[in-house]
């Protein structure tokens, strides 16, 4: 049971130097998914969570192409197998 | 001998050197280029210096660099250097101040954050706690942010007691006398003209505090309008802003050496913050606030860039070396109090800090 993790460039470095990752979904919420993320790449977490737990304000996060801002957020759900994408937001100057 | 100075942008950093005690300057290769840098620190005390900065990592977030190489090669602590207890509910949105303790208190560095918070390190900038002191203050739900939000800016450690004094905007100064185990504001006579009382007890939006050379009683606070001195480590304000061609700006640095020498960069109002007339200047006095010069040579004229809070310091040699940055880019530097000045850098991003250590 995996679910596959895509990452933009910038954050491969703190991934082992791969884009792509495959993770164990945990409880089956994208919360559960990046507490299983955090615990193997905290620095990696870090960019996408605060230590709140919230999602970053300009990180969006997209489950089998849903944006789970309108899926639940950190609830939504993430089943077996399923693609989660990370993507910077539309921002910055 | 070299003089290493640390120039954070929005940006990115760069690091100029000089070898020549500070007649000429060489500009090296940016780090963290991307990334908005506003505070930097360079902590002499060690085996290598350690440059600090906590920078914003684009999208990303807030987090705390770190290098004992001058850059050469950048470390970061895997769960964050600065991290709000889970208890708190609360989430770093930014590093404005890394302050290294004095000689005596090797490790010891100090942070000040945005939302309000000071921070407490013990192994050199690798991991903070969070000064439960002052987050605990019964003040703290009504500090308000400022126009680049709320935050902790200026932590000063009296190195030769337990006295730390913090400035932030909104809130004005506090001070702890037990090693920022409990804290109190002191702002009496500091104006808040943003505000329907005048003159509360706490709530301005003071922008920089320094410490005279004369010891640490007497500081001096460039406010948001209203430039201050106190004699009595924050018991009293009172204004020595007359002579200068402005009262708001954002910088103020004491000589480290010379009691009395102090310098601020005034803009002309906070609905105007450029250089009065369009000509940087910077202002010095030798006695303490009770008059001003102009300092001008060097700096440009038809020049309409602001210089913020940390974008000026003094350096620890003989004479002191005064450094500027302005939002345009531009770094200034001054071997001879801030007589003549010469150009380190231009176009670079925003100057949002600067900082100089002979190393």
């Amino acid at each position: 049971m995996s679910v596959e993790v895509v990452l933009p460039g910038v954050l491969a470095d703190l991934a082992g130097g791969t884009r792509h990752l495959d993770v164990a979904p945990g409880g089956g919420t994208l919360a559960d998914l990046l507490d299983t993320l955090a615990a193997v790449h905290p620095r990696l977490a870090r960019r996408i969570r605060d230590e709140a737990g919230a999602l970053r304000r300009f990180v969006n996060v997209y489950v089998d192409g849903d944006d789970v801002r309108f899926t639940g957020g950190l609830g939504a759900p993430v089943p077996d197998g399923a693609v989660v994408q990370v993507l910077p937001s539309v921002a910055g100057g | 001998m070299t003089d290493l100075l640390a120039i954070g942008t929005r940006k990115g950093l760069w690091l100029a050197r000089s070898d020549d005690d500070r007649r000429t300057w060489t500009l090296g290769e940016p780090h963290l280029l991307a990334q908005e840098v506003a505070a930097v620190s360079i902590d002499t005390r060690g085996p290598a210096p350690r440059v600090l900065a906590g920078i914003q990592y684009g999208h990303w977030g807030p987090t705390v660099m770190r290098s004992d190489d001058l850059g050469a090669s950048w470390q970061e602590t895997e769960t964050g250097a600065i991290r709000f207890p889970e208890d708190t509910g609360a989430a770093l949105a930014r590093v404005w101040q890394l302050r290294p303790d004095s000689a005596d208190r090797p490790g010891v560095v100090w942070a000040g954050c945005e939302p309000h918070s000071l921070w407490r390190s013990i192994d050199g900038g690798c991991s903070f706690e969070l000064v439960r002191g002052l987050w605990d203050h019964p003040h703290r739900p009504t500090w308000q942010p400022g126009g680049g939000g709320g935050a902790v800016h200026t932590v000063l450690p009296d190195p030769a007691s337990d006295r730390v004094t913090v400035a932030m905007s909104t809130g004005g100064v506090y001070v702890s006398e037990d090693g920022a185990s409990t804290w109190e504001p002191r702002n009496a006579g500091i104006s808040a003209v943003f505000l329907p009382e005048p003159a509360p007890e706490y709530g301005q939006c003071v922008h920089k505090v320094a410490v005279d050379a004369a010891g640490p009683d007497r500081m001096y606070a460039q406010n948001h309008f209203g430039v201050f001195r106190t004699d009595d480590a924050g018991g009293s304000w009172t204004s020595i802003a007359e002579g200068l061609p402005a009262d708001f700006g954002f910088p103020v640095v004491a000589s480290p050496s010379t009691p009395g020498t102090a310098w601020v960069v005034p803009l002309v109002a906070d609905a105007q913050r450029v250089p009065p007339e369009g000509r940087l200047q910077v202002q010095r006095t030798r006695d303490a606030g009770e008059t001003w010069t102009a300092l001008t040579s060097g700096l440009p004229d038809g020049c309409w860039a602001a210089v913020v809070r940390d974008a000026a310091c003094a350096d620890q040699a003989d004479p002191t070396g005064l450094y500027v940055g302005t939002r345009d880019g531009c770094v200034y530097a001054s071997a001879d109090e801030g007589d003549t000045f010469t150009l380190v850098a231009d176009h670079l991003p925003d100057v949002l800090v600067v900082r100089v250590a002979r190393i």
